[in-house]
């Protein structure tokens, strides 16, 4: 798949993982292995990547005597998800052109 | 492996990585794999789900942008010894006066040809300037009762005027290759200069 498209997929992925309730990182692999595999240093670059864009914000709470980070969503991330489902329209319309195209190939 | 093992090799593997993000990374690792373990598997097995870490450590720093590990390499390199100061001191009456004047030389190219474009947009702009003025003679030449002078010259306004359509589109044109070729030989200049810390 073009990297481009995946990264900005994986990132809608994972604010829809944070959207219900704030999670942290291996409950996020968690949640979303049923649907699409993810690598730990996947997780954190996108992590890091929604972090500086505002997306979501970071904080560290006690967990059984260590401290877990936990990602929770901002506004902004919503918002992203939103646009999301919007793009998503464009993109299923521009994919049932290509096939229209295919069939008349035969 | 172990966790400790694990997040050791790890550590060695991303040393070239600014050290507050090599510290991150491992508090990331060492997180999930207590969240593994905590969920009924053994140390050894949390740790084996996670991967190689030299395969890891690969995507990391294919993920991390070359300018981060470029800084970090060069800040390494510029650790000198007392004599490689005393050096660099006495020698600096040569190397010093060689620098600046290379730097005067590129300097004074850029002027060279930005000047170029200041010039011909001051071409354009007193075209423009003129025009306008003689249009505004015409008229003075209208109410004196010199119609077929007026005339005349209100033509030649019009004529340069449209003229100086043309001459914009060129400046423009002009003025984005310049702008272009500068961004190219200073980025050229930049990857010199770096290629160098690296080495």
């Amino acid at each position: 798949m073009d990297v481009q498209l995946k990264r900005g997929l994986l990132d809608v992925c994972v604010l829809a993982a944070i959207k219900n309730e704030d999670s942290y990182g291996y409950k996020i692999i968690k949640d979303m292995k049923p649907f699409i595999e993810l690598s730990e240093s996947t997780l954190y670059t996108i992590l890091k990547r929604l972090e500086s864009t505002n997306m979501l914000t970071v904080h560290s709470a006690e967990h059984g005597g260590r401290l877990r980070k936990y990602y929770h969503i901002t506004k902004e991330g919503v918002r992203r998800i939103e646009d999301f489902k919007d793009e998503w329209k464009e993109i299923m319309s521009i994919y049932r052109f290509v096939v229209r195209e295919d069939k008349t190939d035969e | 492996m172990n966790k400790k093992e694990f997040l050791l090799e790890l550590q060695k593997g991303l040393s070239c990585l600014p050290s507050k993000d090599v510290e991150e990374r491992i508090n990331f690792y060492s997180e999930i794999i207590d969240d593994r373990m905590e969920e009924g598997l053994t140390e050894c097995e949390a740790v084996g789900e996670i991967g190689e870490v030299q395969d890891i450590v690969t995507q990391i720093l294919a993920d991390t942008p070359p300018t981060k590990l470029v800084k970090e390499n060069v800040k390494k390199n510029r650790r000198l010894n007392p004599w490689e100061i005393v050096f660099l001191v006495l020698g600096s009456p040569i190397w010093l006066s060689l620098l600046i004047s290379a730097f005067a030389v590129i300097f004074s190219f850029f002027v060279v040809i930005w000047s170029i474009v200041i010039s011909l947009w001051a071409v354009e702009i007193s075209i423009i300037a003129s025009s306008l003025g003689v249009i505004l003679a015409s008229l003075l030449f209208f109410f004196q009762g010199k119609t077929l002078t007026a005339l005349a010259v209100f033509g030649a306004g019009v004529l340069s005027l449209g003229l100086s359509i043309f001459l914009f589109f060129g400046c423009k044109a002009f003025t984005k290759g310049i702008a272009i070729l500068t961004k190219k030989i200073a980025l050229m200049i930049k990857k010199s200069i770096i290629g160098k810390g690296r080495a």
